[in-house]
């Protein structure tokens, strides 16, 4: 498994730069990583949809997809777009330190 | 007396309610059991069948049946809409007023398609240049259309996963690049295949085989695509973050979500009213006198009838388990198998689970004779069989020889790539 170093701190990761352990999550790290993806801050709205994501993922072992986000976080699917451009469920779970949303199939 | 209710007679609840009826014979003989199915309607559709149809390959009547025919007579057949599942009452109400109470409940109602749930689906255009083919008028209707289509831009879009047998809107996009091509005008089709997702399929190693068939037939690939909004007047799909792609034919795959009712029975759904459901027993996790399989469950196995089966061989034997208070098998492994369709009598196999990704290599024995990810005419004509095997093997509740519920790692080459268990 691949090691990243972000603010000096050794993170598990896979491939892509998810984190694989969310208990290596930090505030600080989440900020880092969005910066490194094209965020510069984050506000109120991200934080919302990042700990909505986090917290399912500890809850049910899977993260939410981008049509749950929409209808349980509270902030709708063409906001989620503005907030995390591309794809906002994988970016959030990126920023939010859990592993990349398994695409259903 | 027992009471097991089975809700939906599709794929799942056909096989359940023939796979009990044979389990329980003696008890059902002697009145110590009774299965009560129950639908709203009773034209069973062979929803493989939808693939072929738009290209003249089936009509209706080949690909459709009675349900009730389809199931076994030790079965009390009900023909109404549900209102909805009481779990701490057990009972389920349905829209006639009658109510049945059971002491297991299995929910089979696979998922609805909600175009209504995307702006504009439903407005100019539906069924005159936007159509749907996971439905039997849609799939009509754009036969009709396609027989008219003398060249343009042909768009296949998928709005947002989970759908029912992932596969089948690439297979659409290689059988139309195959159909224009026997018509002489494929050179003036220009055909993309627009998806949510950041390559052509949900699994990275069969993504890499078949958009290598998409640049071999000229099929244009638009991934990360969450279609918002449909303008059927102007012929152009709008993303959520504003990107657009313009069509003059869009076959697109509509939302997908669970039945009304389950949003109307406390408890028994989530969101977008889908089961939770145990991966591996198939118990719901509302109450444990409460099973669920195939398109109904928020399962992350593919919505497709080779996986409701296998769910099926699994679930039999632990309804009786349940009933007799033994511990339950969970034995379901997320084992999916399907053909995909490439266009000019040719067809790939992939055979996987929750855990081992597609594998090339031989089906079902180390010898073959299928191949698996390898494109052959053999697949295809194993697609086509499935047809008969399906009314007269599948659905009667009887087991495929050679192929168990379990995936096995017989003929296939292991590049062991094992994704994190769901």
């Amino acid at each position: 498994m691949p090691t990243l170093n972000l603010l000096d701190i050794p993170l598990d990761v896979d491939a892509e730069g998810f984190l694989q352990q969310p208990e290596q999550w930090t505030e600080d790290l989440a900020l880092e990583i969005a910066r490194q993806n094209g965020i510069a801050d984050l506000n109120d709205r991200h934080w919302l949809v990042i700990r909505f994501m986090r917290d399912t993922y500890l809850q049910k072992g899977t993260a939410p997809t981008i049509r749950t986000l929409g209808k349980d976080s509270g902030v709708a699917v063409k906001e989620l777009y503005q907030l995390f451009p591309k794809g906002p469920a994988k970016l959030a779970a990126k920023i939010g330190g859990i592993p990349k949303p398994k695409g259903c199939i | 007396m027992k009471r097991i209710a089975i809700l939906g007679a599709g794929t799942g609840g056909t096989i359940m309610a023939n796979r009990l009826a044979k389990m329980y014979r003696r008890e059902l003989n002697q009145g110590r059991l009774a299965i009560t199915l129950v639908d709203q309607d009773d034209r069973h559709v062979y929803q493989p069948g939808l693939l072929f149809l738009p290209f003249g390959g089936y009509v209706p009547e080949q690909i459709t049946k009675p349900r009730h025919a389809l199931v076994s007579d030790a079965v009390e057949y009900v023909q109404a809409g549900i209102d909805r599942v009481e779990p701490d009452q057990d009972v389920v109400f349905l829209d006639n007023g009658r109510a049945i109470s059971y002491d297991v409940l299995i929910v089979a109602t696979g998922t609805r398609l909600a175009p209504e749930e995307t702006e504009g689906l439903l407005g100019e255009g539906w069924r005159s240049k936007v159509f749907d083919f996971y439905t039997l008028e849609g799939a009509t209707a754009l036969r009709d259309a396609l027989a008219q289509f003398k060249g343009g831009r042909l768009v296949i879009d998928i709005v947002d996963m989970p759908i029912k047998c992932p596969v089948a809107p690439l297979e659409f996009a290689f059988l139309a690049d195959a159909y224009f091509t026997r018509r002489g005008i494929r050179d003036r089709v220009d055909i993309t295949y627009v998806t949510p997702l950041d390559s052509a399929f949900t699994k990275p190693t069969c993504a890499k085989t078949l958009a290598h068939f998409l640049g071999e037939k000229r099929i244009s690939l638009v991934t990360e695509f969450a279609t918002g909004q449909v303008d059927g007047a102007a012929g152009r799909l709008v993303s959520y973050d504003e990107r657009t792609v313009d069509f003059d034919l869009l076959v697109t795959v509509p939302l997908h979500v669970g039945q009304d009712y389950v949003g109307r029975s406390p408890g028994l759904g989530d969101s977008l009213k889908f089961v939770p459901t145990d991966p591996h027993t198939l118990q719901a996790k509302r109450k444990v006198n409460i099973f669920a399989l195939g398109d109904a469950t928020d399962l992350p196995s593919s919505k497709a009838g080779s996986v409701v089966h296998f769910q099926a061989e699994i679930l039999a034997p632990n309804i009786r388990a349940f009933l007799e208070g033994r511990p339950l098998d969970p034995g379901f492994d997320g084992h999916s198998n399907c053909f995909i369709e490439t266009g000019f009598e040719k067809a790939l196999l992939i055979d996987f689970n929750y855990k081992v990704e597609p594998l090339p290599g031989k089906f079902p024995f180390a010898l073959g004779p299928m191949s698996l990810l390898t494109e052959s005419r053999l697949n295809h004509l194993g697609k086509l069989a499935f047809r008969w095997a399906y009314w007269n093997v599948l659905l009667p509740g009887h087991d495929i020889p050679g192929i168990s519920p379990q995936m096995s790692m017989a003929g296939k080459r292991a590049l062991t790539t094992t994704a994190k268990e769901s």
